[in-house]
């Protein structure tokens, strides 16, 4: 396989008896690209990201994660992904340094790693003075751009989004994708789903599924020149409209 | 390993920093032993009673007296007619009373035989019962004494003897039903609630990413509560010998060894519905309503399991703490060996073998 790849996927499905929540799906993401996976909600983005974060084991087809195969490696896919979901994933009731001593304790970081990764992100952040307090004090904008970072601890060569965003005010979300942009500029390949469709235009890629299956894969530009609209909110507009299964 | 620790350091966290599950883990046992200890007791003492006393007599007196010596009982009314009867019991103020003939000392010693009445309130009728058996013994003493001298035609002495529990102090029974429930407290909703949680709040999805294995982080999330019980083992076990007065006639070995084995057993219950709860309040419901209340009602340790029907009894063999009552009984009450406890042993690491291997196929299945 080529070496630039970070994710492929051929006729990946998924079935839940007999319904088929993602339907052969086949893409490729490549190395240090920010590839958008849009779709209504029941579309079955979260689904197909589920077997490619190793929680859910394909129907059929295959796919790659890292160049580790979902059905055998998945333990080798874990330590090369991060994954951030939209229910906000620190604790609450374990401070700043804690959350991060931990994270980074099971992926089996050294102290050492542990503690200089920890004052980076806190310089990143400007939380040094909060170190020390719960994360429950902190606010909802700053708890996502630390989530983000957390899930980046460990240096994955893939991170998973799933509408980090949701929630957060409009200057914290731009912040939040300067974060983004930095990480794919060293490398990091992030797959990120979204319903924000100003948030679609900032990636390098977009896929968009309706009732299983992709409709539509390009970047942005391509998109919004093959269905004749200057928004991509309107390209998602005329997919979404065919879909005939309902959202959940 | 270094990843596990990291797991449990984090796990006493979430312990330590929420005073309510602080306040179950160390304060529960300590507030269930005093309670049951000193509150919650079926023992009578200085029960009020009334007494009405027609005869008002050298006899009479007498027995009076030695009723109100007695512990059991306080005289808190004395009446002067048959109709201030009911209304002493109406106004809750008594629950027996005590009534004695016009001429009693003149019908006892003329007559050689004389009759009292003893009136219960029965609306309870275990503290009713009680209560005439207690005053029926007062007035047996009475008449034995006064009969001393002289020689009944026949006599039937019977001998008592209350084994293990000479002085058939409540707090006999209620140790091991206590010691049963609030590890079924801690181990089995603490466990459950706290992986739960996790799903709740969603950081299980990011746990179940990172490379550490699901078996793993359940195991890891299941040791504080493990150490949490044992120091509530202890604790139980120091109030009881020291404040209640209740000895450890066996082996504390082999006592702290099978609450060991029911701490494990009621940890593996706490997996099975942390598999099957998708919250916290489900989570709970389900430990209270196929845990606790089976505990309590079939453990026979308030109602003795032998006295109910064929189906409840059949029922009571399902609920662990009642294999763990039993030996606690007989380890920590009787004084009784290994040999005397096998079955329930047995019984116990079956059930252990059981719920861990249903826990553990459900977790797979979820995680499927």
């Amino acid at each position: 396989m080529n070496n630039d790849t970070a994710i492929r996927t051929h006729d990946l499905t998924k079935r839940f008896g007999g319904f088929i929540a993602v339907n052969k799906i086949s893409f490729d993401v490549k190395k240090g690209e920010i590839f958008g996976f849009l779709g209504a909600n029941g579309a079955g983005k979260t689904t197909a990201m589920r077997m490619l974060c190793g929680l859910s084991i394909p129907s059929d087809g295959m796919a790659t994660v890292a160049g580790f195969d979902v059905y055998k490696e998945n333990e080798k896919i874990k330590k090369s992904i991060g994954y951030m979901s939209q229910q906000f994933s620190l604790y609450d009731d374990l401070t700043v340094k804690e959350n991060m001593r931990f994270y980074g304790g099971i992926y089996g970081k050294s102290n050492q790693f542990i503690k200089e990764k920890t004052k980076l992100i806190l310089d990143q952040l400007q939380l040094k003075n909060e170190a020390n307090l719960l994360v429950k004090s902190l606010p909802l904008g700053w708890k996502q751009k630390l989530a983000f970072s957390v899930a980046m601890f460990h240096e994955p060569e893939i991170i998973f989004l799933d509408e980090p965003t949701g929630g957060v005010d409009p200057v914290t979300r731009r912040e939040f994708w300067t974060m983004i942009y930095k990480a794919a500029a060293t490398g990091t390949t992030v797959f990120v789903t979204t319903h924000y469709m100003d948030e679609a235009e900032y990636c390098d890629r977009v896929s968009i599924m309706v009732d299983g299956r992709i409709e539509a894969l390009d970047t942005p530009a391509a998109l919004k020149k093959n269905y004749n609209t200057n928004s991509m909110d309107d390209v998602f507009l005329q997919l979404a409209r065919k879909a005939t299964r309902k959202s959940d | 390993m270094k990843q596990f620790f990291v797991f449990i350091k984090k796990e006493f966290y979430h312990i330590f920093r929420d005073k309510r599950t602080m306040f179950i883990l160390l304060g529960m046992p300590i507030v269930q032993i005093i309670i049951f200890g000193f509150a919650l007791t079926n023992e009578v003492k200085n029960a009020k009673i009334g007494v009405l006393d027609f005869a008002k007599d050298a006899a009479s007196t007498s027995l009076i007296t030695e009723i109100q010596a007695s512990r059991y009982f306080d005289i808190a009314q004395t009446l002067s007619s048959q109709k201030e009867i009911e209304p002493v019991f109406q106004k809750g103020n008594v629950k027996l009373v005590i009534v004695l003939p016009a001429n009693f000392n003149a019908e006892l010693t003329h007559l050689h035989t004389a009759k009292i009445q003893i009136i219960a309130d029965a609306t309870d009728p275990n503290i009713a019962n009680q209560l005439t058996n207690y005053a029926s013994a007062i007035i047996r003493d009475y008449q034995q004494r006064i009969t001393e001298n002289q020689q009944l035609p026949y006599t039937i002495q019977t001998q008592v003897r209350m084994l293990y529990n000479p002085q058939m102090k409540g707090a006999y029974n209620f140790v091991p039903g206590v010691m049963a429930m609030v590890l079924l407290l801690v181990c089995t909703m603490m466990t459950a609630i706290t992986i739960v949680r996790e799903k709740e709040l969603g950081t299980m999805e990011i746990l179940l990413v990172s490379p550490a294995r699901p078996f793993r982080i359940i195991v890891a999330k299941a040791i504080p509560y493990l150490l949490l019980s044992t120091i509530n083992i202890a604790s139980i076990l120091l109030l009881s010998v020291f404040v209640l007065g209740v000895p450890i006639n066996g082996s504390i070995w082999l006592l702290l060894g099978v609450s060991m084995l029911f701490i494990l057993v009621s940890l593996s219950l706490g997996l099975l519905i942390s598999a099957s709860a998708d919250t916290q309040q489900t989570a709970m419901f389900i430990a209270l309503v196929a845990l606790f209340l089976p505990t309590v009602m079939l453990s026979g340790f308030m109602f003795p399991v032998a006295n109910m029907p064929v189906v409840l009894r059949v029922l009571s063999n399902v609920v662990p703490a009642k294999w763990y009552y039993n030996i606690v009984n007989a380890v920590m009450i009787k004084g009784l060996g290994v040999q005397a406890i096998w079955k329930e042993l047995l019984i116990l690491s079956g059930m252990l073998i059981f719920f861990l291997g249903l826990a553990i196929q459900k977790f797979k299945i979820r995680l499927a």
